[in-house]
């Protein structure tokens, strides 16, 4: 199956714009929220939304991190590879603090409960919410939805989406994929 | 490469450069984790470890214990003095019988060299090498060479001083596999009689004047006089040994640069050296100490991975 394109730079702008409008809605002056960005691909979605923060909303102050939850994972050694982890940067306590999780694609569930799980590492959030950028509905493991959703779509098994994100975000895209 | 070269970790010698940089990448994450509130993570929930100690040991065994319990595993720890061993069961039933109770891992200090390999061979299991007689203990020369790779960068080319008590030193030989696998300069300096044979086929250097050997390095290595491996007597007295070969603030002002200093316990303090210099910024061995959980939950975690889970 050839690529087929689901958004364009355009549309994801719009998509990014919306969400962030929500996030503010929703969090006012973010005095006890902060903004985590999951390894690896959430790590590109959250600088986007810190860029349309400092854009639009100079004025707020945003406490973000990056969290790498490898070591939580539900497969260690259910495979011949080794899990791989990367690097985690919280500099400060997440205790009563309303977490805002980051990813750009909710696909099984599986990687938000280690997540979740994981950020526990760092104190007991008062809340913990989930932005993701695409639902791919139908296909969770496990109950876990998103509070923020840019796009929901449907796919099929093999299907796998790509969110290329580019220095140029006139050339960001998303798009699926069928290797099956 | 993602993975260790090896099934078990019996010492440095059978270890590839890859594997020590896969190591030490792992060991930076790890390192990460315990200075989180909460250190734990539950990776190894479905692995139990046991600790054997077939000889006296504080850092290591403590060092073991809480890498094994910060990832999750379940940890039984058993020493000599109270066991069977003293009714003249040998090591391989020992070890048997312990994992017919369902163990995966073999954590092993042992006053036999050679004994982590020979487990290797007639157990299923994966052993750790956590120091078998005068041979080597691998898990302290990778948190040395961490440590120094923390202050120094890349250790190609460094020039790495070991001071001390060589000839019964697991850790002096440990240090020279992997220091070279790294690239770095080696040179040993303690009395002649504490040099084993055959040293200097590993491609080392040997100075006696400490001066000299002190100019000469970036970081120094100081090791314990091993008293009680002792069987003769190697040198006159402690305090002929301490003004020749002991670190104290004398030799250290007389260099004029700053090394880096360390020690990889349990230290004679006055004897291979000073309070003064332990104690000094020079010194990074409570680095050296913080390192060793990280690098042994580095090496576990590796290690584990390579073993597949079977729910039957």
């Amino acid at each position: 199956m050839p690529k087929k394109i689901l958004l364009d730079s355009k549309k994801i702008d719009l998509i990014l714009n919306r969400l962030v409008c929500e996030l503010v809605e929703n969090h006012k002056d973010f005095n006890n929220t902060v903004l985590i960005g999951l390894q690896p691909r959430g790590t590109y979605l959250i600088e986007k939304i810190l860029d349309i923060f400092k854009k639009k909303y100079p004025n707020i102050n945003i406490k973000s991190g990056i969290l790498d939850f490898t070591f939580f994972r539900d497969d260690f050694r259910r495979s011949e590879k080794t899990l791989k982890a990367s690097s985690t940067q919280i500099n400060f306590s997440i205790e009563n603090k309303n977490v805002v999780l980051i990813d750009d694609v909710l696909f099984t569930g599986r990687s938000i409960k280690a997540a979740m799980s994981s950020i526990d590492s760092y104190g007991r959030p008062n809340s913990i919410e989930l932005l993701v950028l695409i639902d791919r509905r139908y296909k969770r493991e496990i109950p876990i939805q998103a509070n923020y959703c840019g796009a929901k779509i449907d796919t099929f098994k093999g299907d796998k989406v790509n969110v290329v994100w580019n220095e140029n975000s006139k050339k960001d895209v998303i798009y699926i994929e069928n290797n099956g | 490469m993602d993975k260790l070269s090896v099934d078990h970790l019996l010492g440095i010698k059978f270890l590839k450069k890859s594997d020590i940089n896969l190591i030490f990448k792992t060991a930076l994450h790890f390192k990460e984790i315990i200075n989180r509130p909460i250190k734990k993570v539950p990776t190894l929930r479905d692995i139990t470890i046991a600790n054997l100690f077939f000889e006296n040991s504080t850092r290591t065994k403590i060092s073991f214990e809480l890498a094994q319990k910060r990832l999750g595993a379940d940890v039984v720890n058993f020493s000599s003095s109270s066991s069977s061993v003293n009714k003249g069961e040998s090591l391989t039933d020992t070890v048997n019988n312990i994992l017919a109770m369902k163990v995966d891992m073999i954590v092993l200090r042992h006053p036999n060299p050679g004994s982590p390999l020979l487990l290797s061979k007639h157990t299923n299991s994966c052993i750790i090498n956590a120091g078998d007689g005068a041979h080597e203990h691998p898990t302290q020369a990778l948190l040395d060479c961490f440590s120094l790779t923390e202050n120094l960068g890349d250790l190609k080319g460094k020039n790495i001083l070991i001071v001390g008590d060589i000839l019964h030193s697991r850790v002096a030989l440990s240090n020279i596999y992997a220091l070279k696998l790294l690239g770095a300069n080696i040179k040993l300096s303690c009395p002649l009689s504490l040099i084993p044979r055959e040293i200097e086929s590993l491609d080392v250097s040997i100075e006696t004047d400490i001066l000299r050997a002190l100019k000469w390095c970036d970081a120094a290595n100081v090791l314990r006089v091993q008293k009680e491996r002792m069987e003769k007597s190697y040198f006159p007295n402690n305090r002929e040994y301490s003004m020749l070969f002991g670190l104290d603030i004398n030799k250290i002002n007389n260099i004029k640069k700053d090394i880096l200093i360390l020690h990889p316990g349990p230290i004679n303090r006055g004897v291979e050296i000073t309070s003064e210099i332990v104690e000094s910024n020079n010194s990074i061995i409570l680095d050296q100490v913080e390192n060793g959980v990280a690098i042994r939950m580095a090496i576990i975690y590796l290690l584990a991975s390579k073993m597949n889970f079977s729910i039957n």
